[in-house]
């Protein structure tokens, strides 16, 4: 087989990237664990952040594992993202947009509170170190 | 309605290679269009976070949101999600009126959601809390507001597609069109909980 045929996009097989055709939407059972279990961790959420017995740094860690353990359910049930080898194209590609967020997000929140802090007006900045 | 699911699943003939290939190549065309969407919302999420204090002497996130109404608005929309991978399901079993049910209920949840979005917008600026009253609510409704124009264009997309499906039933194209609407709206999903998690209860509560 040529390198040619290879690539060509024509002739699809297992492995191709993408989302196989017939049974490639999990099952009723896979899609009723993710319902419930999104359904849980978001009840969760909304019942953990109005307490006023923790402390607010660690409601806000709280809040950020279950939103994430609640994408990751999205991901795993209703996206069907998951580790087997003809999804490994889809795994890289997620990868990648993930380090892109990281990066823009606590990359934005890094520098601009810096920026924040250091360029105070002179006033401010007297009343600080007061 | 045979004679379609069988020119999709049992390729006797080159051409039935053709079209199952080409779901492969276009689902994982729009995968990666959907991971770019995801870098879009990033970037806004990001400047809600460092414009979240910025704000102006206006009201900030304790006086403005409202958790009831956002626990109503994620409940519409996890549902809509359960229900459009109820209705894929149906479709791998060429389970027309299923189908049909499951993207009208869909549908049904998205305006809904839609409804009570932009129900809560009009209400910020009768109250003069538009984008233009602090750098914290334009974020706010920058964020917020692309999100609603996505659930907005996949309503739109969906009647489309549902029209389509009725005048035509399971054709290779529908399910594959059916297959890009479906991944969509599950991102739109996980993007909505990054907005309720940290617009909603960060900012509305912390």
């Amino acid at each position: 087989m040529t390198a040619q045929q290879r690539h060509d996009p024509r002739r699809g097989d297992a492995s191709t990237p993408g989302l196989e055709g017939r049974q490639a939407h999990g099952s009723l059972r896979g899609y009723i664990t993710g319902y419930v279990l999104a359904g849980a961790l978001t009840i969760a959420a909304f019942a953990i952040a109005p307490s006023t017995g923790m402390a607010p740094f660690s409601v806000v860690a709280a809040l950020a594992v279950l939103a994430i353990a609640q994408m990751l359910v999205h991901l795993i049930f209703f996206l069907h993202i998951n580790t087997a080898p003809a999804q490994k194209t889809n795994v890289l590609a997620f990868a990648a947009a993930i380090l892109i967020i990281a990066i823009v997000v606590i990359g934005s929140i890094w520098i601009m509170g810096h920026l924040n802090r250091n360029m105070l007006p002179m006033d401010h900045l007297m009343q600080m170190q007061r | 309605m045979s004679s379609d699911s069988a020119s999709l699943d049992m390729p006797s003939e080159d051409p039935g290679v053709q079209l199952t290939s080409r779901q492969h190549v276009t689902g994982f065309g729009f995968y990666l269009y959907l991971l770019s969407d995801g870098i879009l919302f990033a970037a806004l999420f990001a400047a809600f976070a460092v414009l979240r204090t910025a704000t102006d002497g206006g009201p900030d996130g304790h006086m403005l949101f409202s958790a009831r109404n956002a626990f109503v608005e994620t409940a519409c929309l996890l549902t809509s999600s359960f229900t459009c991978g109820i209705a894929m399901l149906a479709c791998d079993r060429r389970n027309k009126f299923v189908a049909l049910i499951g993207f009208l209920v869909t549908a049904v949840l998205g305006i809904a959601f839609l409804t009570l979005e932009i129900h809560e917008f009009s209400d910020l600026m009768a109250k003069g809390y538009g984008p233009d009253r602090s750098a914290f609510l334009s974020s706010f409704f920058t964020l917020v507001g692309t999100h609603g124009l996505h659930v907005t264009c996949g309503i739109l997309w969906l009647g489309v597609l549902l029209v389509q499906f009725l005048l035509r039933g399971f054709t290779p194209a529908i399910l594959r069109r059916f297959l890009c609407l479906s991944l969509f709206w599950h991102v739109l999903d996980v993007v909505w909980i990054g907005v309720f998690t940290f617009v909603y209860l960060v900012g509305g509560y912390l």
